[in-house]
């Protein structure tokens, strides 16, 4: 048995992230993840946008806070390169029904006080001079961008654990324990583990956990995929998705272009319970990436991967504490975008855990949310 | 326990041969993908999410071997105990407007 102050389930970069602004609060802290690597969902396997355009108004002011506060220096927090660029995002549209689909994510981030904005054809193409004549119209936000998902996850993890947060791997969590009320710790195959608060995130895994305790998450698992070119000459620094999400991606430090995407298909695809790519998806991806770059017809794609991603029942992330479990702090539903967000919800959670307190108003992510609709 | 990430595997101490390149795609040597280890990158994913090793034209089947070994050792234990990184589809680097056309008759 090992006492912490905090445990938290889930070794990925939300997990890594908030063990270690907790132990930089002085806090003792225990990661379990089931997995034997760490960041080894989606963490690992996202196109690795720091995007704000295109959010939902409700975490937009978390991911703003992050990225006014924390991205640009991660690298030197972390000692890694977190290759973070601040280039903009471009969302590309194509015709009517995309422009329509544009200035509605554009007026509502507006209204939070986010600097987005429609512009036409030309001035896509004078941002970035390889887009198709296809491009009509797109949405720019000049503040958001791109970094590498590997490098900062695995930054946050050797940082935590350079401040002695244990990380055990391999280790899944059969269960949440609860005492008379009270939230105690978990129980794994190797026996329990005490702490006085539980955050748990563990994506979709996070759902028959917090069930264990009576509370059941509306999520669902849904598998996507990406791929990535060998390394390209320098082309554009812009962070890039479409109206139509036909893909979204950035060319990398490296050279390289990794591309996210889908074929639609994939809630139909062979499910042997690893998350394994469709020989229809990257063909897809590439047939909608050549339709906006005719340019990178020639760009050879040396690699190609899937990953779940765990979308809540109104998209936004389940954040916060457990009214009804004292103890249990929930990080889930990140629904494909946790990456960009990851740094400013570890941030807050440890501010919230040590504290009480955070700067971002989190109510609006309660899990409290969900109703019925009538 | 195996999968401890802070049981202890000794201090990192420099080699004479640190500087020997181990993946050729992407460059990385020895005493990187070492360092690496004592970093607590300690499964082969690991090393190749965070050093690139593995992640070139090749996607490591000229070096999988070789890193294996040299993580394996630095971890003291067998290289047999280690999981190696996933092999991904396409087996060979292929050229977007190729790898397209894989419904080029209008079928699946």
């Amino acid at each position: 048995m090992e006492r912490s102050d905090v445990l938290v389930v889930g070794g990925g970069i939300i997990g890594c992230a908030t063990a270690y602004y907790l132990a930089k609060a002085g806090a003792k802290v225990t990661v379990l993840e089931a997995s034997e690597n760490i960041g080894d969902g989606g963490s690992s396997r996202n196109g690795g946008g720091v995007r704000q355009s295109g959010r939902d108004p409700r975490e937009l002011p978390l991911v703003m806070y992050g990225i006014k506060n924390l991205w640009p220096h991660l690298s030197e927090e972390l000692s890694v390169d977190c290759e973070y660029h601040q280039d903009g995002n471009l969302r590309l549209g194509k015709n009517e029904k995309h422009r329509q689909i544009l200035q509605g994510l554009t007026d509502r981030a507006v209204a939070v006080g986010l600097d987005v904005r429609m512009i036409d054809g030309d001035e896509v193409r004078k941002i970035n001079p390889y887009l198709s004549d296809e491009v009509t119209v797109a949405s720019w936000c000049p503040t958001d961008g791109h970094a590498n998902p590997l490098t900062t996850t695995l930054g946050y993890y050797k940082s935590a654990r350079a401040l002695g947060v244990h990380f055990i791997t391999a280790e899944p969590v059969n269960a949440i324990k609860k005492v008379r009320g009270k939230i105690v710790g978990v129980t794994t195959p190797d026996g329990d583990f005490e702490a006085d608060t539980v955050v748990l995130a563990a994506g979709y895994a996070s759902r028959p956990l917090a069930a264990g305790v009576g509370i059941d998450l509306p999520m669902q698992k849904r598998l996507i995929e990406a791929l990535v070119t060998e390394a390209q000459p320098h082309m554009f620094d812009q962070m890039l998705g479409t109206a139509e999400a036909d893909f979204y991606g950035h060319q990398t430090k490296h050279g390289s272009f990794v591309f996210g995407g889908s074929s639609g298909l994939e809630p139909f695809n062979t499910d042997d319970g690893r998350p394994v790519t469709s020989s229809l998806t990257a063909p897809c991806i590439c047939r909608g990436i050549m339709k906006y770059f005719p340019d990178l017809a020639d760009a050879k794609i040396v690699r190609t991967w899937a990953g779940w991603i765990d979308p809540s029942a109104d998209g936004v992330p389940i954040l916060g504490t457990v009214e009804e479990n004292p103890g249990l702090i929930l990080a889930c539903g990140f629904t494909g975008h946790g990456f960009g967000i990851a740094p400013a919800v570890g941030d807050q959670l440890a501010k919230l855990i040590t504290t009480g307190k955070t700067d971002v108003d989190l109510t609006p992510l309660h899990y409290s949310r969900f109703h019925a609709k009538i | 326990m195996a999968n401890d990430r802070s049981r202890d595997i000794g201090p990192f101490t420099e080699q004479p041969d640190d500087d020997m390149i181990i993946c050729r795609c992407e460059e990385v040597t020895k005493g990187e993908i070492r360092r690496a280890v004592h970093e607590g990158m300690y499964t082969i994913p690991e090393i190749r999410r965070y050093l690139r090793c593995g992640m070139g034209l090749c996607q490591g089947q000229t070096c999988a071997k070789l890193v294996k070994g040299i993580v394996a050792r630095e971890l003291k234990v067998s290289p047999a105990e280690l999981t190696p990184a996933t092999s991904r589809a396409p087996m060979r680097p292929m050229e977007m407007h190729i790898l397209a056309k894989e419904e080029e008759d209008g079928t699946i």
